[in-house]
């Protein structure tokens, strides 16, 4: 098996650079729907597709050594955090050569040396692992900052209301990002969330803003405030991104042709593209189309010639230390 | 020669864990007072940012400590009771325990979880009185529960410096017993029994405070049966090597174990043996009825626990 082709590091410090990145977790998804369709992708996917602005936005705004939790619509905060698309490809397909040697999937795809604290299958469950993770590092004297991503429907878990109030009495370095796509699989927020995101935040004495979602700019200038306070011993922050997912919560979808959005405003919001925003000041765009587009196809290409792994190791990986299962089923 | 309690055991454990290593750290409820007894005086010492009291929410401070695991701490986290852990289950099971794996190994979570006076404290009713060592046993995550003062020290010590999650029990009937030590006592390897009392006749596997019990018992039978007294000290990983070569031995096997009946502990035990076709009577186990709640009326929670006087009758079942 070769290496997996060499995967620059994200520069997300330029207009261009984010585009790039928009365009990369755009091409990425669209991809991953083709391979689930084609029976590729076991167990399918939460597509990212038009919330692409608040990943790149939020990520442009930490330092490598930043660290984040994702969610179970996580590509595209992994891609943005730096991850490889290919081996990210490979785990989606199931791949030893995966980032998570095929034993995460799309839900728990993680690169813990990028910072990528992984994503999680659990509604809203990143958040108190992102504050723990936030206090230990300042414990050791880093001044990093942990950004935690989690959407609508994770503002009612319990879990991340207490990590909220932790984080505020610890002053913890955390950003906590909402990405509000006005729905928890089929439930709008406006039915599910008494009071507001930002009203949840508030009641813990976390700064916190809306933004617009779909501009990826004006996340990460949100970002970026949020980060340079959390780093310099401000406590933590609180992003609202009002966002919107174009395709279904997950691709079983398409199979139940569930019907609980109008196609005019699945509509009305693909004219609010976070690519088409800023396409047009980006005078290179067809170029990095075209090179994004290219890198796909070549890791697209290795991830599926990626050996699937031996049966004989799926007990792997349980424990640091100690003995291997016993066997579980008997002659 | 010096008299240890097993709760000064565990507050030692601690102690010397965080004199040895500076990422250890303690978290939960109170622990700055060291309410429950193990963190006494730990604050005091060793300061407010690796002793933290934490306000009233254990889901997330159980993720709080895998997340500052993730960045390099060894976090030890205490609960007040053991009915906390149903609370806590998502964050023990789903998260810490399934983090290694699901990242292909990428992480290690070496956190203790904690729990003094896990089973019945008389009078404290259904929800203070489980003892749900099975569920995590079930769930692969390690689960130690030491009987003895010099085995709550080295057990605990060997679960803080375990690179993967550990959930340690204390049982509320340990934590007033007291041993004689002379010296540190040993750490103890996970996974590792201890032959509490050589026998030929039967082996009776108990687990925590009822490692006492059963050696009284053991003691009251000798002139009839020859009793083996087993104390697995880790129930999972379970030392399967010990359980088979006193079964070699004797043959016969009752499990003691103050926890409910179906899918328990025990059974589990009984049904190994008979796979490996150790035994030549029928097993037997002692423990809390099915899906037992302990009521509050001191006379009725002790109508739940698993006796000595069953144990007897077992035994001699065992042997007939
Ligand atoms: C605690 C929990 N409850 C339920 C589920 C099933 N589930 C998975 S995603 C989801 C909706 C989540 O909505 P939201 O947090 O708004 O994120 P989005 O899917 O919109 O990105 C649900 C109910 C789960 N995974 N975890």
């Amino acid at each position: 098996m070769t290496a997996a082709p060499p995967a620059p590091p994200p520069d997300l410090g330029t207009p261009a650079g984010r585009y790039r990145m928009m365009r990369l977790i755009r091409e990425f998804d669209t991809l991953a729907l083709e391979w689930e369709r084609a029976g590729e992708i076991p167990g399918g996917i939460h597509p990212y597709l038009g919330q692409e602005a608040v990943a790149v936005g939020v990520c442009a705004a930490l330092a490598p050594g930043d660290q984040l939790t994702s969610t179970h619509r996580g590509h595209g905060h992994v891609l943005a955090k730096g991850a490889d698309p290919a081996r990210l490809l490979a785990e989606l397909a199931g791949r030893e050569a995966g980032l998570n040697r095929g034993r995460g999937g799309s839900m728990h795809a993680a690169d813990v040396s990028l910072g990528i604290l992984g994503a999680n299958g659990m509604v809203g469950a990143g958040a108190a692992v992102a504050v723990g993770a936030a206090w230990a590092a300042r414990r050791f004297g880093r001044d990093t900052v942990v950004a935690c991503f989690f959407g609508d429907g994770a503002l009612n878990q319990g879990v991340l209301l207490e990590a909220l109030n932790l984080a505020s009495v610890r002053r913890a370095p955390v950003v906590f990002v909402c990405e509000n796509n006005g729905y928890a699989t089929t439930l709008p927020a406006a039915a599910a969330v008494g009071g507001s995101a930002l009203g949840r935040a508030a009641a813990f004495a976390v700064p916190a803003v809306a933004v617009d979602g779909m501009d990826a700019d004006a996340v990460h200038r949100a970002a970026a405030e949020a980060v340079a306070r959390a780093r310099s011993g401000g406590g933590p922050g609180f992003l609202e991104c009002r966002t919107y997912r174009f395709e279904g919560h997950h691709t079983m979808e398409r199979r139940l042709r569930l019907t609980y959005r109008s196609e005019q405003e699945v509509a009305l919001w693909r004219t609010r593209d976070p690519l088409d925003r800023l396409r047009p000041r980006i005078p290179e765009a067809d170029r990095i189309d075209a090179e994004v587009a290219g890198r796909l196809r070549a890791a697209a290409a290795w991830a599926l010639a990626a050996p699937r792994p031996d049966p004989a190791g799926a007990g792997d990986f349980l424990y640091a230390v100690g003995p291997p299962a016993r066997p579980g089923v008997s002659p | 020669m010096t008299w240890l309690s097993y709760t000064k055991a565990l507050n030692r454990a601690l102690a010397d864990s965080m004199a040895a290593d500076p990422a250890v750290c303690v978290l939960g409820e109170d622990v700055g007072a060291g309410l429950a007894g193990p963190t006494l005086g730990l604050q005091k010492r060793f300061g407010p940012d690796r002793v933290l009291d934490m306000p009233l929410s254990e889901q997330a401070f159980t993720s709080f400590a895998v997340g500052a695991a993730l960045s390099g701490m060894r976090p030890v986290v205490e609960f007040q009771i053991p009915s906390l852990l149903f609370l806590v289950f998502e964050q023990i099971v789903n998260q810490a325990h399934k983090f290694r794996l699901m990242t292909g190994g990428q992480v290690r979570v070496p956190v203790t979880f904690v729990v003094p006076g896990s089973g019945s404290r008389a009078g404290w009713a259904g929800q203070h009185s489980d003892h749900p060592y099975g569920l995590f046993v079930h769930a692969g995550v390690k689960t130690v529960v030491p009987a003895a003062p010099a085995d709550a020290y080295g057990l605990l010590r060997a679960a803080v410096e375990d690179d993967d999650p550990v959930v340690l029990f204390a049982p509320a009937a340990a934590m007033g017993l007291r041993e004689d030590v002379t010296g540190p006592p040993p750490p103890v390897p996970l996974g590792s029994a201890r032959l509490r009392r050589p026998g030929t006749d039967v082996t009776v596997v108990a687990v925590g405070h009822l490692v006492a019990e059963a050696l009284a018992v053991a003691d009251d039978l000798a002139g009839e049966v020859s009793v083996e007294v087993l104390d697995p000290r880790t129930l999972h990983p379970f030392d399967w090597d010990a359980l088979r070569g006193s079964l070699r031995r004797t043959r016969r096997l009752v499990v003691y174990d103050d926890a409910n009946r179906g899918c328990g502990f025990a059974a589990e035990l009984l049904a190994a043996a008979a796979e490996e076709g150790l035994l030549q009577a029928p097993p037997r186990r002692v423990t809390r009825p099915d899906g037992a709640v302990l009521p509050f009326a001191p006379e009725l929670d002790r109508a739940l626990q698993p006796q000595p006087d069953q144990l007897r009758e077992a035994v001699r079942a065992a042997v007939r």
